[in-house]
């Protein structure tokens, strides 16, 4: 008799408090993540043959490496640092234009395609809240993709680093000589800070938009994101003659204008984001409120708006 | 407390009233079958109750507001909705790994019993399923949770009669296993009617039928009457009047059994008969009364 009214007691607790298999925010948090991986696999899919394809490129290409090496090394110790640093700069910018296109065709359809296929209905049917669910989807450009390139560009790296360095070595060549001009461990870091601050967080404001657009349109939602922007800015154009609105979308789209330094070309500098000037930056802060205002309105929508 | 408690539910869409001030109540442990013509307000009134839809009034869903607290409500209430919600691209057994890892009250070990029985395998996608496979799968996983609460919107719709048979064979089972609460609208009246023990017509965003099976079946009688008794039956005021295999089959509310038995064969009309003549009724009361 003490044990059935033990576990009555344990019942009406169970029942009246937290529930005792209550499953916490961090654990739905990620599984939220992992069904958007299942959903929409080109996050990783589209990264990974990007990587697959630079390297592919690159292995065919080594067999004119020790003679492109000797070229250099007759140039000024500047020059040189170029030549041989070149490739591994391109590998990190075609893992960043991938990723920067995935997540905008991502965002796009993250709130739409769910209404449209109806699935939303079966979404809503589990105890995920809209707020969890739009933040689960806005974590995919802003966190997920950006890190997804970083491995992949530095794995990438090192691979170009040891087949060079083994080339270079197989053909009476210093072979420390790449790993001395493209350090992996400071360069992996530079492209860390700039995926995560830039592509991230400078990036987060347009995501945001994409998904609140994503969340509205009942159709197009990519003429729906694209068109409004581009016309406002022709009307001021036409009408003021001024293009201020141009001017921000574009210094938002090539991220913190004015500190790359311009006359060396392209290289690896070049992406490094200074932290403070980055985070003292008002353009950053304005961007993330208005990043919190775009996503508050996509979770405003995705409660309202029904299947299409 | 009642499961469900609406107070003048009201919902608008545009001009066309969807839902006009429904009052109703679901206690717990009831089967209610919601049946009404298309466009009667059936799927409003359920996704009002599972929050996907706003509106205007009161309503409390297991003591909650289904607007502003659908996530929470969700652990205690399973949605069927009716058309195929499934996300095409989900394989079966990632489809069980999300719930269990969302849902509090998901069995996974039931559902993948569940799953054994039927013709379905773990690494099968949704899109590679037949309609009636998805919507034994949905079922799989909404028996699998505990819920209080279980709303189904024409769970059958699109099935052969095999899957429906099973589908709610299964339903009974998992009912009579452990009791909670069921709303299910549907057209299909004959294939619930066995198993509702509450019964509540819509029709043009109004109940205008809400009984127990018990009182349906206390109250309600149809009447194959004798020819040469017509006109008797006729003036015991009968609420419809139909022609079966050349006779008169008549419907009375609330009229005594021995005097009717006297007219002719007396038995229960089945909920489909007692739908039309409800309805009917109803389509024809600015003319008067149907004799």
């Amino acid at each position: 008799m003490n044990t059935s009214s033990q576990a009555m007691a344990g019942s009406h607790v169970g029942s009246d408090a937290v529930t005792p298999g209550d499953i916490s925010l961090v654990r739905r948090l990620y599984w939220s993540v992992t069904r958007e991986l299942w959903e929409n696999r080109s996050i990783y899919l589209a990264p990974l043959a990007a990587a697959g394809v630079f390297l592919v490129g690159f292995l065919f290409g080594l067999g004119g490496l020790p003679a492109r090496v000797r070229a250099a090394m007759a140039l000024a110790p500047l020059q040189q640092h170029h030549t041989i640093e070149q490739p591994f700069f391109f590998v990190g910018l075609v893992l960043m234009l991938t990723e920067v296109l995935v997540a905008v065709f991502y965002c796009v359809d993250a709130l739409y395609g769910e209404r449209r296929d109806r699935s939303i209905l079966f979404w809503k049917s589990v105890p995920v809240s809209d707020a969890l669910s739009v933040l689960a989807k806005a974590s995919i450009p802003i966190l997920v993709l950006p890190l997804i390139a970083f491995v992949l560009t530095t794995v990438a790296q090192f691979v170009m680093l040891v087949v060079s360095s083994a080339v270079l070595a197989g053909s009476g060549l210093d072979s420390a000589m790449v790993w001395t001009h493209v350090p992996l461990v400071q360069t992996s870091f530079i492209n860390l800070t700039h995926l995560v601050l830039v592509h991230g967080l400078w990036y987060a404001p347009l995501y945001g938009w994409l998904l609140l657009v994503s969340a509205w349109a009942k159709r197009v939602p990519f003429l729906w994101a694209v068109l409004p922007p581009a016309a406002i800015g022709v009307v001021e154009k036409l009408a003021f003659n001024t293009s201020y609105v141009g001017t921000m979308l574009g210094d938002r789209l090539g991220g913190l204008s004015g500190d790359a330094p311009s006359g060396d070309g392209m290289n690896m500098v070049m992406l490094a984001t200074p932290l403070t000037q980055f985070l003292t930056a008002p353009g950053l802060w304005i961007g993330l409120a208005l990043t919190a205002v775009f996503l508050y309105g996509a979770v405003r929508l995705r409660r309202v708006r029904g299947v299409i | 407390m009642a499961c469900i408690e609406a107070r003048g539910l009201r919902k608008t869409y545009g001009s066309t009233v969807a839902l006009d001030r429904v009052d109703l109540e679901v206690e717990d442990g009831r089967i209610l079958g919601l049946i009404g013509p298309n466009g009667a307000g059936k799927t409003t009134a359920l996704n009002a109750f599972v929050g996907l839809t706003s509106y205007e009034g009161q309503l409390h869903v297991l003591g909650r507001n289904p607007w502003s607290e659908r996530d929470r409500l969700m652990r205690d209430v399973c949605f069927i909705a009716d058309v195929a919600v499934l996300p095409r691209w989900i394989r079966v057994s990632q489809l069980l790994d999300y719930v269990a890892g969302v849902h509090p009250r998901f069995d996974r070990s039931k559902a993948t019993a569940a799953l054994a029985k039927t013709g379905i395998a773990l690494n099968q996608r949704v899109r590679q399923l037949s309609k009636g496979m998805v919507t034994q799968l949905h079922l799989a996983i909404v028996m699998a949770i505990d819920a209080r609460l279980l709303i189904l919107d024409e769970p059958t719709l699109g099935l052969d009669l095999l899957s429906r048979k099973a589908f709610y064979d299964s339903l009974l089972t998992d009912y009579l296993e452990r009791s909670r609460t069921v709303v299910v609208a549907t057209h299909q009246v004959e294939e619930v009617q066995h198993i509702l023990t509450d019964l509540m017509f819509i029709d043009r965003g109004r109940i205008v039928f809400n009984r127990r099976m018990d009182d349906v079946e206390a109250l309600y009688r149809e009447v194959l009457v004798h020819p040469d008794a017509i006109g008797t039956a006729r003036s015991l005021n009968p609420i419809y009047e139909r022609q079966a295999v050349g006779r008169s089959v008549l419907l009375f509310e609330g009229v005594d059994p021995q005097q009717l038995a006297a007219l002719g064969d007396v038995r229960t009309p089945s909920v489909a008969d007692l739908f039309v003549a409800i309805m009917s009724r109803r389509g024809a009361q600015p003319q008067g009364a149907v004799q």
